[in-house]
Parts: structure tokens; sequence; C-alpha cells
């Protein structure tokens, strides 16, 4: 007589694996890569690329340590969201050495360290920027400035050029560095001093020449508010958090406009069409194993990051803010999901976390 | 048209009925063999009340309820009962339980059966009755008893009927729909009738059904003359739609309270295909017997509906469906997202199967290894209960316990519907499922160790109040003894000195609270005494009093006793049954044994009592008892050497009671305890003839404070007096003086020696010496009188 095996239920499975919520965020950085190498060259790629390699070796490297299968993890492309999303926050053309710290900084330390996947408190890209820019802020704050605002008879760099300004290599001898690189909006007006703001907007090219806020960063911005559309849309994640965060810069944004006087805190498109705003918004404080668990958690959380963001570009030293404040309300999301435990079915009311019972 | 409400989450898996649906509801060739489970619901197993050999008819009874939760079990075919024993029946974890096995007679004869056509006229609690003794459990998949959910104490108010089958593949209520709508329409009058006709009567039933709705609304049409509206309602599709919390969420907006039953709502939900079995045992009067299974899944060649006899096997059903067991992979009974695998085909169909899925390796292939959890949350988004699975399944992992219960555990429904979406394939229902049966084992043995604890607390604290009431006892009978003592010193000799003792005496009895009035000496110590014998008396009289209330007392303790015993037969024969382990079968036979003595010891007690009583008095009862108050007088007033006296006698009798014991017992443990304990008796015997030989002989004894005080002075007296009397005596006096307390000492140690031997007392050798040398010294004495006389 055949016996046929014991199994748990349910039998059935939705076809939606991790590695292809991974990929399906990877996609939707799309938008926002095209749209910075578009305004800022080849630099970007070449970080991601350097980036990717380094967080794969580094996964397998630390797989192999913790005697786990190496293939089966590297597939759930987890290190490699991490690496892409380092990447794409990183300025162009950054040293190699730069990309390659962060990265494994992020993923053995950040990431590992903690257990791995599911098991780390802090978002490992965050965690790998910041020390980056504590630890090398001039490299970390060294932009380039958007194509076509480039002086006459100054270009982008080429791949090859660009990949001899990255790796060691001699460096191009045709190129002036300090010809392409310039300041973010965000540092820009950072350091308007006294102007109204509808003044500084007219004499800073940056402003002056973008459509909406901040030349060339609008568009980033924008791509990278198509690719989250576009994973919400796929129900990846929940609007909660992004909506929140984005809630919280328009209306301090707004409140703190102060008409355009000379101590404004710039208008409410700048802070949402500039720096790391949306690739925060929708890549970063989106991912959940650091976020917060329930939907009027995320909410908070979410808040809790766009209220941070701001207080920290407007008041703080750092002309933007997206990781300091992540990591903060990294530390917070615990805490947040002890006091938003929602209200279960047949219960009168939502009860916290901390409840013990007898 | 109704408001419908929607539920949270939810998920829609591929619906998968279609194939099922093509063919009406078949039926089967007879198997050749039916396995009947005791226990085919929720609650207690039904008790068989056939025996291997008997002849059964189809909708006999073989097995009756057992219980308020419990529905009983009826031969689905004519024949034969093959045996009563263990057989794997469908269940999680692939267990056998004792089934009723009947070999079919090919005949399928009906017993006379009879059912109600006039319901409406009878009684709720006699239709009631006959639910339950039809078997009639939940045929939605949970299986309670029917009459149990049919009879709330609180008032209902909406009747909701469960069409939703949410699950897919399954359809076998949306063919009992399609095809006998009348008689589910008819069952749930019948119902409503039970129920005291509620004000809302719902069918709730999903959008995928239309066939089955339209089938319903005709029937609903042609009936509507009868009784109160019943409504039809349909509603989207979405998994689970069909749990009895969601449906009742979905049609009427309310939440049953957590841990409560929706009759806390004036809501009773019922499935279609119970509704229907409750107008067949009815109306009909035909018990449980069968019920329409779903055969489907792409290991079987036909997929369809049959009305299925409870009891068939499994493999019966599949041999007919060309079924195919190498492309197979796993055997579910029940749907893909709640039903559980069967390990062995030869499980039968029980009151709650709807669904035999046998999928191909393609349709249902092996679970891909679970990833990491990422929180990504789309668990929460299609748990319909609001809880956070990924916070569950995280603090499953880490058994937090605490934090389990505070996400609300017990609240899951264990629809898988979190474990369907997981991208990760974590299987988080089994891990919820292991959780709960955790928490649960610990509250058990949390219940289980407070009772011993408090039993022990009590126990150590009664073992301390009867100790304080010993020594409480004891102070008072030290008080008594010297009271009586310094009472017979005044009696006796008069001599002033003893006024000391009895004022000390008196002194303390002034500070005890018995002593009510602090008197003079004497008086005082009298009360005292007098109370204690006064309480002796009250015992005895409270005990002769009540031989009625004895004899009430020990009748309820052996109806006790024989109950005990009945259960504990009773749990080893079920032991026996389930083939239980040897050593828990050992610990009820002891258990049995121990209530059998019990049982007997208790009799014992009642016979004694009987004996007495029916000479209507109770002489032996009441003597003993005034026997035993004079006897505490008498101590009472004993002189110290009387008391000593009896004090020996007292040791000898142990000493004796000892040995015998000694004699008869063989184990080694006791034998030492008993040893050492005759060592002790026979060292304070040793002590107490020394000091009685210390007292004086014949005279009263000196009126002092201590024993061997006592017996030093008054030797001291007795031998000078008797130096004064003997410097006055002749020669002759003196020889016959010493004679006459020789001839006295001899024949008390002769008595001595007669009762020691009477009690094989291990002394006899020493008093046989004694005597001996007192009779040479008798001897010796008399041949020196002789002598002087002549």
């Amino acid at each position: 007589m055949t016996l046929f095996p014991r199994v748990t239920s349910p039998h059935g499975h939705a076809p939606q694996r991790t590695d292809q919520v991974m990929l399906r965020v990877l996609l939707a950085t799309l938008p926002g890569l095209v749209a910075l190498t578009w305004n800022f060259g080849w630099g970007t790629l070449i970080n991601i690329v350097l980036a990717s390699a380094t967080a794969t070796a580094c996964e397998a490297g630390v797989m192999a340590l913790r005697k786990r299968p190496v293939r089966f993890y590297l597939s759930d492309l987890s290190a490699l969201v991490t690496a892409v999303l380092l990447g794409l926050a990183l300025p162009p053309l950054a040293p190699w050495w730069l990309v390659l710290m962060g990265v494994a900084f992020a993923i053995v330390i950040a990431k590992q360290f903690y257990g791995g996947l599911g098991y780390n408190p802090f978002n490992p890209a965050m965690v790998g920027y910041v020390v980056l820019l504590i630890s090398f802020p001039i490299e970390m704050t060294t932009w380039i400035t958007p194509r076509e605002l480039l002086p006459e008879g100054v270009s982008l760099p080429g791949l090859w050029q660009s990949l001899q300004l990255v790796l060691p290599l001699p460096a191009p001898t045709d190129l002036a560095v300090d010809a392409f690189t310039g300041a973010t909006p965000l540092d820009s007006f950072k350091h308007n001093t006294g102007l109204l703001t509808e003044q500084f907007y007219q004499q800073t090219p940056l402003f002056s020449e973008a459509e909406l806020a901040g030349f060339g960063w609008e568009w980033v911005n924008l791509g990278f508010l198509a690719g989250g559309g576009w994973l919400l849309y796929q129900r990846i994640f929940t609007w909660h958090a992004p909506a929140a965060m984005l809630a919280a810069i328009t209306l301090l944004s707004g409140i703190f406009y102060d008409g355009g006087s000379s101590t404004s805190a710039g208008s409410p498109l700048m802070h949402l069409l500039s720096g790391a705003t949306m690739l925060g918004a929708f890549f970063i404080i989106t991912d959940p194993v650091t976020s917060a668990t329930s939907n009027l958690g995320r909410l908070i959380y979410g808040a809790g990051i766009g209220i941070l963001v701001f207080v920290i570009r407007v008041w703080g030293n750092y002309p933007d803010a997206v990781a300091f404040a992540v990591l903060l309300m990294n530390f917070a999301a615990p805490l947040i999901d002890n006091y938003t435990v929602p209200r279960t079915y047949g219960h009168a009311r939502a009860k916290r976390a901390t409840v013990k019972k007898d | 048209m109704r408001k419908i409400w929607d539920i949270p989450g939810g998920i829609h898996p591929p619906e998968n009925k279609k194939q099922s649906v093509d063919q009406s509801i078949g039926a089967l060739p007879l198997p050749d063999r039916l396995v009947l489970p005791l226990n085919q619901h929720i609650g207690a197993p039904a008790r068989p009340v056939v025996k291997p050999g008997d002849r059964v008819l189809k909708g006999q009874v073989v097995a009756e309820p057992h219980g308020i939760v419990s529905a009983g079990v009826h031969a689905s075919t004519s024949g034969v009962v093959e045996s009563i024993s263990l057989h794997p029946v469908p269940h999680p974890s692939a267990m056998s339980s004792n089934c009723i096995i009947v070999r079919p007679d090919g005949e399928d004869r009906w017993i006379e059966h009879q059912g109600i056509a006039d319901y409406g006229s009878r009684d709720p609690q006699q239709l009631l009755d006959i639910i339950r003794l039809s078997g009639i459990a939940g045929l939605g998949g949970a299986g309670f008893p029917a009459s149990v959910k049919l009879g709330p104490r609180q008032p209902i108010d909406t009747l909701i009927i469960n069409g939703t089958e949410c699950e897919p593949y399954i359809t076998a209520d949306d063919m009992l729909m399609r095809e006998r709508p009348g008689e589910i329409v008819a069952g749930i009058r019948i119902l409503a009738h039970i129920l005291g006709n509620p004000a809302n009567i719902l069918i709730g039933i999903e959008d995928n059904k239309p066939e089955a709705y339209d089938a319903l609304e005709a029937a609903l049409a042609s009936n509507s003359s009868e009784g109160s509206d019943i409504e039809l309602v349909d509603f989207p599709t979405k998994y689970p739609s069909g749990g009895e919390k969601q449906l009742i969420q979905i049609l009427t907006g309310k939440e049953v309270p957590s841990g409560k039953l929706p009759a806390e709502l004036g809501i009773v939900c019922h499935n279609v295909g119970t509704t229907q079995a409750i107008y067949r045992a009815i109306v009909l009067g035909e018990p449980l017997i069968s019920r329409i299974t779903t055969v489907t899944g792409q290991s079987c060649a036909i997929n369809r509906n049959y009305d299925v006899l409870l009891g068939t096997p499994v493999r019966h059903l599949l041999a007919n469906n060309g079924f195919d067991a190498d492309s197979c992979p796993r055997l579910i009974m029940g749907g893909p997202m709640m039903g559980f695998t069967l390990e062995n085909p030869e499980v039968p169909v029980i009151k709650t199967t709807n669904c035999i899925l046998a999928p191909s390796r393609e349709e249902m292939p092996p679970a891909p290894l679970p990833q990491p959890c990422i929180r990504c949350g789309m668990c929460a988004e299609a748990c319909p209960a609001s809880l956070l699975p990924q916070q569950l399944f995280w603090y499953a992992q880490s058994e937090n316990f605490d934090r389990l219960e505070a996400h609300n555990l017990f609240d899951c429904i264990e629809c898988g519907a979190c474990a369907y979406v997981c991208p990760s394939n974590i299987p988080l229902v089994q891990y919820y499922r292991a959780a709960k049966g955790e928490i649960r084992t610990l509250k058990q043995e949390k219940i289980k160790a407070d009772h011993s604890r408090q039993r022990f607390e009590f126990h150590k604290e009664r073992l301390e109040r009867a100790e304080a009431e010993k020594a409480a006892k004891r102070e008072a009978r030290r008080r008594a003894t010297e009271s009586a003592r310094a009472r017979g010193a005044e009696d006796d000799s008069g001599i002033t000195a003893s006024v000391a003792t009895s004022t000390e005496a008196s002194s303390t009895a002034a500070t005890s609270p018995e002593a009510k009035a602090p008197e003079a000496g004497t008086s005082a110590a009298k009360a005292t005494v007098e109370d204690i014998i006064m309480a002796a008396k009250a015992r005895a009289e409270a005990r002769k009093a009540s031989p009625e209330q004895r004899r009430a007392a020990l009748e309820r303790g052996i109806e006790a006793a024989r109950h005990r015993l009945d259960s504990t037969r009773q749990k080893l024969a079920d032991g026996e049954a389930d083939n239980l382990g040897e050593a828990s079968l050992d610990k009820l036979r002891a258990a049995v044994e121990d209530a059998r003595v019990k049982l007997a010891d208790a009799e014992g007690k009642l016979a004694k009592l009987d004996l007495p009583d029916s000479n209507d008095s109770d002489p032996a009862d009441s003597s003993r008892d005034t026997g035993s108050a004079e006897r505490v007088a008498k101590k009472l007033g004993d002189s110290p050497r009387q008391q000593l006296q009896g004090k020996i006698a007292a040791i000898n009798n142990r000493i004796a009671v000892t040995e015998q014991k000694l004699a008869e017992l063989t184990d080694a443990a006791t034998l030492d305890a008993l040893r050492s304990g005759l060592d002790k008796q026979r060292q304070k015997l040793a002590e107490a003839q020394q000091q009685l030989s210390a007292l004086p002989v014949d005279t009263a004894p000196a009126p002092v404070e201590s024993p061997v005080q006592d017996a030093a002075a008054a030797a001291i007296t007795r031998a000078r007096e008797k130096a004064a009397r003997l410097a006055q005596m002749s020669p002759e006096e003196k020889l016959r003086s010493n004679l006459d307390s020789l001839v006295s000492r001899l024949d008390k140690a002769r008595a001595r020696l007669a009762t020691a031997i009477a009690e094989n007392a291990d002394h006899v050798e020493t008093l046989r010496t004694t005597v001996v040398n007192l009779e040479s010294k008798v001897r010796e004495a008399e041949t020196k009188l002789a002598q002087g006389d002549h």
C-alpha cells in the first residue's frame, strides 16, 4: 500500500517570490538611473557596477564563512538591491575605494553581522552612506554640474575618462575636474545669505533654468517617483510610509516657506524634488525589514522621517538628511511597533504589544 | 438589496471549481467495508452499542452520543459488524482511532424509520433530540454537533446559512445547492422553527456560483408562502469569506467577540449541507449516513461530486475515479488552503469530508525552501483577522509566548492566506499551530502546578494545625497530671509541703484559657480535670449521637468510591482499546485496584456500622465511648504508681502487637522500622519498670515533685521506719515480717510472669529468674523461721 507524504497546509502558493520582489525594486530604479546618467554622466552607472560586484562578493564571502548555501542566499537579490541603492546615492565619479568601502560596510557589518537578510535593524545602504559621509565629507559632497548647465566648451567626461577618474588608472590629461563639479541645489540654497527666495532662485542657474525645482535633480526625483508609483501599483509596498514622509515634508516646507522671505526654508517643490527625497520615500524607507510593521506604524515612521529630513536640511549642518533621518527612525521602529498593533477581528480596541497576560 | 460589508485582507487563489461541476452528483458502488470512526465531530467520542458479529441495518445506531457535545454514529448500509478496533482516521497527524468496521451484505436494507411531517407543531427540544440522535455535526468542515449550536442560551435574531464555499476546488455545497435546493430551504424552515423564527434569515453565497444562486432563488420562490422571509445574498468571491466569523462580518458588519460564539450576537450560522441533513433527519427520519464529497485534482481522471456513504474508504472513492497514485505528490482531504494530507488512502470519508483532492505534481509542486522573512507585510495585507503574521512568525520562532498572546495569536483562524502570499514561502500557519499547541500545554501545566502547590500548602497548614492541637492537648494533659498529683498528695498524706506544688499548678492553670476563674489551687486544678473529662464525654456523646449521619456519610462515600471504580474501569477499557502504552495501562490498572480497595473498605465500614445498628442501639460504640471517658477520668485520678503500671501495661501491649507484625512481615524496610520501634518501646518499658521499682511497694505514693526524688525520699523514709520497727522487733518477728514481704513479692512476680508468658513478652526469662530467686529466698526464710521455732 502506498503511503502519501504528510504536508502542512496551505497546499497552494501565490507565484510571488522574494527574488521577484527584489527584482521589481531593481527595475523600478531605472527611470531615476536614466535621469541621473543623463544629467551627471557615466558616474552613477560605474558606481552601481562596482557596488554590485562588491556586494555580491561580500555576501558570498560571509555566507561561505557562515557555512550557508551561497547560491541560495545570493539568489534572493537582496545584496544587489542594497548595492544599487547605495550606488544611486553616492556622488557620480566617486573614487572606487569609496564605493567599495561603503558597500562592504553595508553588507558585512550593517547586514550580515546582525544575522543577514531580515534581521538587520538598520537599512544597510544608509548605514554605508552615513559611514562614508562622516568619514570622507569632501569626496561625498563633490557633485557634478548637470550636463546642460556646464559652461561653454566643457563637457561631461566620457566612459573611458570616467573610468580613469574612478579607478586607480592614470588620470586623464585633457580634463579639468573642477570645471564640471558643482554644488547641488540643496547645497547652494543652504549658502543663500540674505536674498529673498525668489531673488535667489532667479540668480542661481540651478533654479532659474529649471522647470520645477533644481535643474536636473527635478528629473531625477520625478524618475524615482515614477518607479515608486509602479512599485505601489505592483503592491510591493503600501502607500503609508512614502505618503506620510512626503506629506510631512510638504507641510513643514509650506509652513516655513515664510512667503519667500530672506530667512525662508525654501519652497515645498524644492524640498520634494531635490536631493534624495523621492529615492528615500520610495526605495529607502519602504525597506520592510527596518521599518515599522503595521500600517499605522508606517504612517508614524514615514512622518518621522519627513520631519527629520526637513529639520536637518534647514537647521542642521548637512544639506541633505535622508540617510540620517532613516537611521534615526530605524531606531524607533520597534518602539513604534509596540504601540501600533492593529485592532484584531473580534476585539473592541487595539492593544499594545507589551501587554502581558497571565 | 442588502448592504454587504467587506472583510479586511483575503486572497484570490485560482478557483479550480469548474472541473468538478460538469457532472451531476453521482453514487458509488458499495465498498467492501465501511470504517465508522467513533469521533467524526468535535466533542466526546460516541459509545458503541453493537458488538462484533452483530447484524446492522442501514441507518441503525451503532454508537450513541456520550455527553452533551457529542454525536451518534449510524451504519451507512446493512451488514455485519466485523470489529471495533483501531483504524487510521482522517486527522492531520495521521493517527488511528477507534472505529466500528462494518462489512456490507450488499442488500443495503434500511432500518424502519419515520419522519415528522408536522414538525411545526413539535417542541423544538424534541426536534433537537432527533438532530442529536441522528448524529448531525457541522458538515462545513468543523464538525461541531448541530444540536448544540441550535440550542443556544441567548435569543437568536439572525440565522445565517453558509453556502459560501470559498475554498478552491471544492464544489460539494455548490452542487448540493444546485441539485437539492428544496431540501435546503425546507431545512432552513426547520432551523427557523427550532430557533423561534429569528427576524433575519440569510443565505450567503459567493458570486462565483450563479447556478446555485438561481436554484435557491427558484426554490425560495416556490416556498415563499411558508413562514418568514429568507433572504438570498451574494457577495464578491474572496477567500476566506466562508469562515463563520468572516461570513457574519460580510452579512451583518458585526464581529464575533474574541473567544466568544456567534450566539453572543444573536447569530447562528449553519452550513447548507448541515441544513439539508437536518431536513432529512426530521422530515424523512434518516440519520446522517452520507454526504456530498468532491473528488477532484489532476491525478483523478474523473472530477465529480458523489453522495458518499460515511465510512467509505478514500481508496474506494479514488479507485472509482481513475486515480493515478504515481502522479499524485500528496493526497488532501479538504481544500488546498485548509485541508490536511492523508498518509493512508484507507482512511474513511467522515461527516466533515467535503473534498478529496488528488493533485498532480504540476498542480501542486513541492514547496520551495523557505527564505528569510523580510517583513514585507504581504501577510498582514492578506490576513482577514487583521493580525500581524510577520510579527507572530518572529515571536513564534523565538518562542516569545507573551508577545504572541499580545499579538492575539489565538484569533488566528489558520486560513492560510498569509502563508499563501508569503514571498519567502514560510509555512506560517504551521508556526502558529505549533505555538498555539505549546501555549496550551504550558497553560495546562501551570494549572496543574498551581493545583499541586495549593494542595501542598493546604496539607502543610493542616499538619501544622494538627501539631498545634496535639501540643495544646499535651499541655492540658500535663497540667491535669500535675494538679492530680497535687490533689493526690493533699488527700493521701496531707503533708503541707505539697502546697507549694499545688499552688504552682494552680498558677499555671490560672494563666491558661481553660481555667475561667482562678481560685485556690486545688479547686482550680480539679476544674481543669473535670473540663477534660467533660470534653471526653462530650466527644463520646457526639460520636454516639449521629449514627444516621455517619451512615449517610458512609453511603455517600461508597457511592463515590463506586463511581470512581466505574470511571477508572472505563478509562482502563478505553486505554486498552486505544492501545495506550503498557506503562499508562499499568497506572490505570493500579488506579482501578485502588478504587476497588477503597470501595471494599467503605463497604466494610458500613457493614460494621450496620451490625450494632441492627440491634437498634450502639452498645459497643457507646460502651467504648463511655469507657474512654471513664478511662480518662480514672487515669487522671490515678496515683503515680497506678499511672506507671498502666503505662507499662500499655507499652507491653504495644510491644506485643509490634512483634506480631514483625513476625508477619517480610518487607525489609518496614521490618527495620518496626524493629527500631520495638527497641524504643523496650527501652521505654525498662525505664518505666525502673521507675516503678523505685516507687514504694505498698504504701501510698510519697508526695514529692519528681518521681525519682519521690522514690528516693520514700525509700529513705521506708528504710528508716523499717530500721526503727526492726529495732523494736524480736528476731522471730523480724524473720516473719521478712517472710511476709518475700511472699508478697513472690506473688507479684509470679503474677507478672504469668502475664508476660501470656503476652509472650521477651522479659519472661528475667521474670522467671526473679521468681526462682524469690522462691529460694522464701524457702530459706521459712527454714530459718522453722529453725527459730524449734
